[in-house]
């Protein structure tokens, strides 16, 4: 991969984590509600002196651009992002509400995708490389049900009948209120446990998709002239499949992957809120009810951040694995 | 032309002829292949009884226009059909052996060792996303066991044979232009030594200069490495300059066959003279070019009797009811006409 192409792809990432910067900055300054009312809380009767004291505390007399906008620039590369408004985190810094809550976002999320991807791609390139046998029909009709089945449908069917109804799996949490442990191996298990059904429901909700997508692509890599030239070498149906329809068909998966970890927000939301689990997307829910506007811009900017970093592993992924982009 | 004889050619192969090869037998004999294609509304008739033979060190051009059945036919003699084809009668022998029976596995033995091809390589033949020197290897290393570095190496020295520079050893496809990738195309495919090639339009995709510098090297590999080739194009220019034999198709069956001086001066079959006055030739006056007026013949249900009749111009009561036999003249041109009765011009 030429140097050109690394410096090319880092450079458009960086740009772009600024812009959002910017617009974070922006955003939140649109607002309703000032933020030296939302500071002092429901108090009745504050003087206009104590108003003023803590607009000069905190620098909102001073003007947006250049003074604040400087202000939010050099304390959100400090990673300073403010502190808690509202909620049970009311006062704490933002960085660490969001550090807390990053862990179980990217465990529930970074495994389902993981898990979806290995199952999709199998099922798909395994349903293309046979297509219109069972387990094509099988497997093409189930995905496209799972593809268009909402997170929470799913999750809630699933802890209907595995939590509710069967009773294998809790209900909620990432782990067993007032329960003491024997030893992080005792801990990790609880954890697992809790785990299982929201893993479940990501994974499911992720794997039609990326199923649908490699099936089709394996289907047109198989009709190309290359994958002719690999058959009229001898080369045996498992090898022409794996040196030279996969690493072809694989490429259009490598966009699809990236712009679902984008999506991943979305998704976060619905399964954490059904699930009650601890993460990004509970945390950004309560932050919304309780107008957390600093919680809410640090979850943006880590949110945002994140899609970035995406896109650049999968351009980067993509160069690695297609020589004609790597210019 | 070739001078070396069968058995040279045979001698220098770096791996002994398969089991049940007879080292007498011609090196391909085609007799009666009929391959069809099957439809929602039936099977195609694609190549319909088709028979010819191919000697060692010889060149046969397969010419027809589009649907002739010429590529089936070339494709069908290692089985590389499409999931609906099948061969459903005849036989191909190789060195006397028939693969037309052979299952599915031991065809394998037969591809690129015993017959390779060359694809139209300035299209898409060749894997966008493997180096074209490790596509040149990799049948070396899988179908004939030589380890890596071996592998690489003999890729190395094709790449020289055909005349793409050392340094472009670590290229990808897209980074070659449309005629070093079918001098590639043309190193892939004599990787494993083969005894017949098969050229598939090779020349098609590119400009008159490189098609010409692309038959040259073709005719300079048949003669140095003994080759057999079958070459398919519908440029009947190409087949003049560089094969012995044609062989003329119209759907799915054979019209005219003969050495190439005998066929081109003294086209027998009216398609023939037809499919040569359609083409350019700078020695004539005629502004235009001579078409062929009507369509071939729907394969799935073709006419009774000659497939050509609609379209001929010589057409009698008898060719729109007896198939016409093909009939060997003195000459040596087969053709398939009733207006060179088997009795007849024989005589």
């Amino acid at each position: 991969m030429s140097l050109r192409y690394l410096a090319r792809r880092l450079m458009t990432a960086a740009i772009t984590v600024f812009l959002i910067v910017v617009l974070n900055f922006v955003l939140f300054r649109m607002m309703p509600g000032s933020p030296e009312r939302i500071l002092l809380g429901r108090t009745p009767n504050v003087s206009g002196e104590v108003i003023q004291a803590t607009r000069e505390r905190w620098g909102l007399d001073k003007p947006l651009f250049p003074d604040q906008f400087v202000a939010y620039l050099a304390s959100t590369v400090q990673g300073d992002l403010g502190f808690s408004f509202g909620g049970g985190s009311r006062g704490r810094p933002v960085t660490d509400v969001l550090l807390q809550r990053l862990g179980p976002t990217l465990l529930l999320f970074g495994l389902g995708e993981v898990l979806a991807i290995i199952l999709g791609l199998a099922l798909g390139a395994y349903s293309g490389w046979r297509r219109g046998g069972i387990l094509d029909h099988v497997g093409n009709g189930l995905s496209l049900v799972l593809y268009s089945t909402p997170y929470f449908l799913l999750g809630m069917g699933l802890l209907i009948v595995f939590a509710t109804g069967l009773g294998w799996f809790p209900t909620f949490g990432i782990s067993t209120v007032g329960q003491s442990y024997a030893g992080p191996l005792d801990q990790l298990g609880d954890m697992a446990w809790h785990l299982a059904l929201p893993l479940a429901t990501v994974a499911l909700g992720l794997v039609g998709q990326y199923s649908i997508l490699m099936r089709s692509s394996i289907v047109e890599t198989l009709s190309e002239d290359y994958v002719t030239t690999a058959r009229a070498k001898g080369l045996t149906e498992g090898r022409v499949l794996r040196s030279h329809a996969l690493p072809n068909a694989l490429l259009p998966t490598v966009t699809l992957i990236a712009i679902n970890l984008g999506y991943v927000v979305a998704g976060a939301i619905t399964v954490e809120v059904v699930f009650n689990w601890p993460g990004l997307g509970t945390l950004t829910v309560n932050a919304l009810s309780s107008r957390d506007y600093p919680v809410l811009q640090g979850v943006f900017l880590l949110l945002s951040v994140g899609v970035v970093l995406a896109n650049l592993i999968a351009d980067l992924m993509y160069g690695f694995l297609d020589p004609r982009v790597r210019t | 032309m070739t001078t070396l004889s069968a058995a040279e050619i045979r001698g220098r192969r770096q791996w002994p002829l398969p089991k049940l090869a007879d080292p007498t037998a011609p090196l391909l004999e085609v007799r009666d292949l009929k391959t069809h294609f099957r439809l929602e509304r039936g099977w195609v008739r694609a190549v319909d009884g088709v028979s010819f033979s191919l000697a060692d060190g010889e060149a046969l051009g397969l010419a027809g226009e589009s649907g002739c059945g010429k590529t089936t036919t070339a494709l069908s003699l290692v089985r590389l059909l499409p999931s609906n084809g099948r061969i459903r009668g005849g036989s191909v022998e190789l060195f006397g052996i028939d693969l037309v029976p052979k299952s599915e596995r031991a065809m394998l033995r037969y591809r690129w060792r015993e017959i390779s091809i060359v694809f139209q390589g300035a299209m898409n033949a060749l894997n966008p996303v493997t180096r074209v020197a490790d596509q040149i290897a990799e049948p070396i290393r899988q179908r004939l066991g030589q380890s890596d570095k071996t592998s690489k190496r003999r890729a190395a020295e094709l790449l020289d044979l055909v005349g793409i520079p050392r340094k472009r050893l670590g290229a990808y496809p897209h980074e070659l232009s449309g005629g070093m990738r079918q001098r590639a195309m043309i190193a892939m495919a004599l990787a494993c030594d083969p005894a017949i090639v098969i050229g598939d339009e090779p020349t098609t995709a590119l400009d008159v200069m490189v098609q010409a510098q692309i038959l040259l090297l073709l005719e300079q590999l048949r003669r140095d490495l003994g080759l057999s080739l079958i070459l398919i194009t519908h440029d009947l220019s190409v087949i003049a300059e560089t094969c012995d034999r044609v062989l003329v198709m119209y759907a799915g069956r054979v019209a005219e066959e003969g050495p190439v001086d005998r066929v081109f001066r003294e086209p027998r079959h009216p398609y023939t003279q037809k499919l040569l006055g359609a083409f350019p030739n700078i020695h004539a006056d005629r502004r235009t070019l001579e078409v062929i007026p009507g369509q071939p013949p729907d394969l799935v249900d073709p006419p009774v009797g000659c497939r050509f009749a609609a379209r001929c111009p010589f057409v009698m009561p008898v060719c729109t009811e007896v198939d016409p036999p093909e009939v060997r003249l003195e000459d040596g041109v087969r053709v398939a006409c009733h207006l060179f009765p088997p009795s007849g011009d024989a005589a």
